[in-house]
């Protein structure tokens, strides 16, 4: 076990100049602070930056760090790589020649400015500002910073991941954690304490489930995979629900290998399990949940035979996994991304948040603790929103359907209807985007081919990223140089402990995302944008916003980080810290945890969970089976790549040159594929093409393909376009279908076949070529 | 060098948790300035394939080459060797090889690396 009083005590803080926010050691200037994407990541681990005549030259961990202890993933320790890489943007660039051939000009960041504010006000008045949609990705600066520029600087209330269909990633997850509990929760791997594992009222949970994701390498929403591997090395005990074997799945009491898609039928299976065998925590129960006879009766349903079936997952699995969970003090729920991704979404949701809470886990010591961004730094998406001309918000292009995007709790507008209004100009015309932060065609969109055309039909588009992406040459007009993580001044929570990022080098003519959201703000409305500079916006948040005490100098002067003692303590829900009314119990309307969450009913979704098939799937479209008999999964990330970011990096390329096809070789020797061979995967919708590595941890049923491929080796201009489309899942994703309540996106679990890519016979026309050059796959061309 | 010479040093293993995650494979590389191809330390991978109906083995396994000196610069500074300090799984311990032969306890899977310090015969 790795002892962290050990650990602790025999750190040579003088080494580590315990107590300095900069010094010199040797030719170096070293400056303790945060690392912050961009490169990317959802994280902030503690880093030492080495610098040397301004320039980024070696990266290390702050053991002194609590956060992250001085470890550091492969991302950030080559961070010098990707900050001092030659292919970066080093000016603002006009696009000269036509979409798509990469030409551009150099242009001043004033040449820049003026040529956006121009069009922004034109558009404003002819259109109104809610035909400019605000895009942004993941991590980074989608917490407050572009929020607050959509809303109070372009003043539109159409923000959105754009071509990503039902908000498929984590929103649901937060939205029905709020209606069941009127809080969010994590996985407590003693986080929230300054000290750690040392922390006298914190254990480790005894049992973990980790449900469709690889936290290890993923470190989704904020939290450190490796945690979990420290709990491990402490006693915890792992259930892994996954369709594809990972590390802890090779070291869990049980690993369920589901039916990708069926995991709503799974947490109602095991719900089954502990309620007819009477292993929930009766007193927790009954005096702090709602609804439990109404799940009784609904979980009725799914005997752990039935589930079973539907899983393909045996049933005495089922019940030995479902008894650990509940007979483990204290239990968590580690639950990914897979959640999202499948059209089950806000069922399977409730029915997890079932799972820990009847059996007595919510906010104590290593199950299931209640967080909060750390000194309230709280507001996400819905900041800026108040600068929102009157009667913008009616115009935000949500869906019709009664459902939880038009209740406005998920406070993206949809892209779903964005998508339609920018091909149809109903209800109205959108003449610009402007895209920070997101390779759209590289990753997030589902249906790329078609969201490649959607963005050539908008007039005007800003795209804003360190380097030039294929989403860029294929669409903008105005690109913008971001400062990459040693060259900002930020701050951050999502969750905690509150972290500054401190400026330490600048590259070429580089803005960092806030100084650019700042100087754009403050021309388009500077009633919104009384800041000065990147700092005072980062203190308004911080400080106004949320309510730190300090600056953001003092905050970088302590080292970058402080903890926030709300979320330290447990049973916030006996100690009236939940309610504004300040009573015990929870935030919902009946005070409890609502196990059959009126929420639900009042957006119009079934309030008691239930599986759904996914639309395309053995059991709901046989005869599609019979000629796609595989079942794709696809976005296990990787240690070297956060989504499409990092491939221009020799060191990564290194380890993972190739994107990777993962298939059971029973099913490689079916198809006379071997180890290493180019494969195309194929749909009625279209195919993409990645190289075969064997892994007898999938059902031969099922492959596994990786996302977010683009070859920045490769030609710029289409009809190369970086070979954005050639490896792309997203040729066969579909836009526009979704769970109930407009939440989930069936992507983990689509039907396909493969073939071997067989030069001069089937591999004339590459993806990419089809897409840009032939009007996408309405055929296949071989 | 700080070390005195009368004691070996070494690196634990505790490999059972070793992720796999490349950190002390890169976090030397930089520190040792290594090009492409050549490693102080490399990762080596056994499985994934099946025991039985419910186990699996997939190990990892860090090996340090010839190139690595041990962090002597870093270690007479005070501070931990890279490989160490980074490593994601808290699964890599450096000290002198008695220390460490001390958590070897047979409760989990563990090696104790020791690179050639001192001419040997
Ligand atoms: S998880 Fe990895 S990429 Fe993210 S901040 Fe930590 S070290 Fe950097
Ligand atoms: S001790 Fe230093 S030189 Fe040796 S493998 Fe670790 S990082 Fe490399
Ligand atoms: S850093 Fe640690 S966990 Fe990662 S590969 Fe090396 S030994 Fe394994």
């Amino acid at each position: 076990m790795a002892d962290y009083k050990e650990f602790l005590n025999n750190i040579n803080r003088e080494a580590y100049h315990e107590g300095e926010w900069q010094w010199q050691e040797g030719e170096y200037t070293v400056t303790r602070t945060y690392h912050y994407s961009p490169p990317g990541c959802h994280n902030s681990c503690g880093v030492l930056l080495y610098t040397k005549d301004g320039k980024l030259e070696k990266v290390e961990g702050d053991p002194l760090d609590p956060h992250s202890n001085g470890k550091l993933c492969i991302r950030c320790l080559n961070m010098p790589e990707a900050v001092n890489h030659p292919d970066r943007l080093k000016y603002p660039l006009k696009r000269v020649g036509k979409r798509g051939e990469n030409k551009w000009e150099r242009i001043s960041w004033d040449e820049a400015y003026d040529t956006i504010e121009k069009k922004v006000k034109e558009i404003k008045k002819e259109y109104g500002s809610e035909s400019i949609v605000g895009i942004h990705g993941t991590g980074r600066n989608i917490n407050y910073q572009l929020p607050y520029f959509y809303q109070a600087g372009l003043e539109t209330p159409n923000v959105a991941v754009m071509f990503f269909t039902g908000f498929a990633c984590y929103l649901p997850r937060v939205v029905g954690s709020f209606a069941a509990m009127g809080e969010f929760v994590i996985v407590d791997a003693s986080q929230a304490h300054e000290d750690r594992y040392m922390n006298e009222d914190w254990k480790p949970p005894a049992c973990i489930i980790v449900w469709g994701n690889d936290p290890v390498k993923s470190n989704g929403d904020g939290f450190l995979g490796h945690w979990l591997v420290q709990c491990m090395q402490m006693g915890s005990k792992l259930i892994v629900i996954d369709p594809r074997l990972t590390w802890l799945a090779a070291r869990a009491d049980y690993w369920l290998q589901v039916r990708p898609g069926t995991d709503a039928a799974m947490a109602l299976g095991m719900l089954n399990v502990i309620i007819g065998e009477d292993l929930y925590d009766h007193d927790f129960v009954d005096k702090w949940c709602f609804g439990l006879d109404a799940l009784s009766q609904r979980v009725a349903e799914y005997p752990a035979e039935k589930v079973a079936e539907i899983c393909d997952v045996p049933a005495e699995k089922i019940r030995g996994a479902a008894r650990l969970f509940a007979k483990s003090k204290p239990s968590a729920v580690q639950w990914g991304l897979a959640f999202e991704q499948q059209i089950s979404c806000m069922p399977l949701t409730s029915a997890t948040i079932s799972l820990f809470a009847i059996t007595g886990n919510v906010d104590v010591p290593g199950g299931m603790l209640m967080v909060r961004a750390a000194f309230d730094t709280q507001r996400m998406y819905n900041y800026g929103e108040e600068f929102l001309p009157e009667g913008k918000m009616a115009k935000k292009l949500n869906s019709d359907a009664k459902g939880i995007a038009e209740s406005s709790i998920v406070p993206h507008a949809s892209s779903d209807v964005i998508l339609h209004a920018i091909e149809t100009g109903e209800p109205y015309p959108i003449k610009m985007a402007w895209i920070q932060s997101s390779n759209s065609l590289a990753c997030p969109a589902m249906d790329a081919p078609r969201a490649y055309e959607a963005l050539k039909k908008i007039d005007f588009i800003v795209y804003a990223d360190p380097y030039m992406t294929p989403t860029a040459v294929a669409a903008a007009d105005i690109v913008l140089p971001v400062a990459m993580s040693c060259e900002r001044n930020s701050a951050r929570s999502w969750w905690t402990p509150l972290r500054s990022m401190t400026k330490v080098t600048q590259y070429y003519e580089a803005k960092s995302d806030e100084e650019i959201i700042v100087d754009m703000g403050r021309r388009l409305n500077p009633k919104a944008f009384p800041f000065k500079n990147d700092v005072e916006f980062i203190e308004a948040y911080i400080k106004n916003d949320g309510n730190y005490p300090g600056t953001f100098e003092e905050l970088r002067n302590k080292g970058g980080h402080e903890y926030w003692e709300w979320d330290t303590i447990y049973r916030k829900y006996e100690k009236g810290m939940l309610r504004e009314d300040g009573n015990q119990g929870f935030a919902t309307p009946t005070g409890r945890i609502e196990l059959t969450p009126n929420a639900y009913g009042f957006w119009g979704l079934d309030p008691l969970p239930y599986h759904i098939e996914p639309p395309e799937s053995p059991v709901s479209t046989p005869e599609m089976f019979k000629e796609y008999p595989l079942i794709m999964t696809t976005g296990g990330r990787s240690w070297e790549f956060f989504h499409s970011e990092h491939r221009q990096l020799k060191t990564m390329r290194e380890l993972h040159p190739d994107p990777l096809m993962m298939l059971n070789p029973e099913t490689a020797a079916k198809y006379d594929i071997k180890e290493g061979d180019w494969v195309w995967i194929e749909s009625p919708k279209g195919r993409f093409k990645q190289k075969a590595t064997f892994f007898p941890g999938l059902k031969p049923y099922v492959i596994h393909t990786e996302h977010a491929w683009w070859f920045p080796e490769k030609e710029a201009a289409e009809p190369s376009l970086f070979g954005v489309f050639d490896s792309n899942p997203n040729n066969l994703t579909p836009a526009g279908v979704v769970g109930k309540g407009g939440i989930g996106s069936p992507i983990k679990s689509m039907l396909v076949k493969i073939y071997k890519v067989e030069e001069g016979v089937n591999d004339q026309v590459m993806p990419t070529m089809q897409v840009t050059r032939m009007g996408g796959f309405k055929n296949v061309t071989k | 060098m700080s070390q005195n010479n009368e004691k070996t040093y070494g690196i634990l293993i505790n490999y059972e948790y070793c992720t796999g995650c490349h950190s002390c494979e890169i976090a030397c590389k930089k520190e040792l300035n290594l090009p492409e191809g050549q490693f102080g330390i490399k990762l080596t991978e056994i499985g994934p394939w099946q025991i039985n109906e419910d186990k699996w083995e997939w190990t990892y396994m860090p090996v340090m080459t010839n190139l690595c000196d041990m962090c002597s610069d870093r270690v007479a500074e005070g501070k931990l060797p890279s490989c160490v300090q980074h490593c994601q799984a808290w699964c890599m311990y450096y000290g002198e090889v008695d220390e460490l032969a001390k958590k070897i306890d047979g409760k989990s899977r563990m090696a104790l690396l020791v690179t050639k310090q001192r001419d040997g015969n």
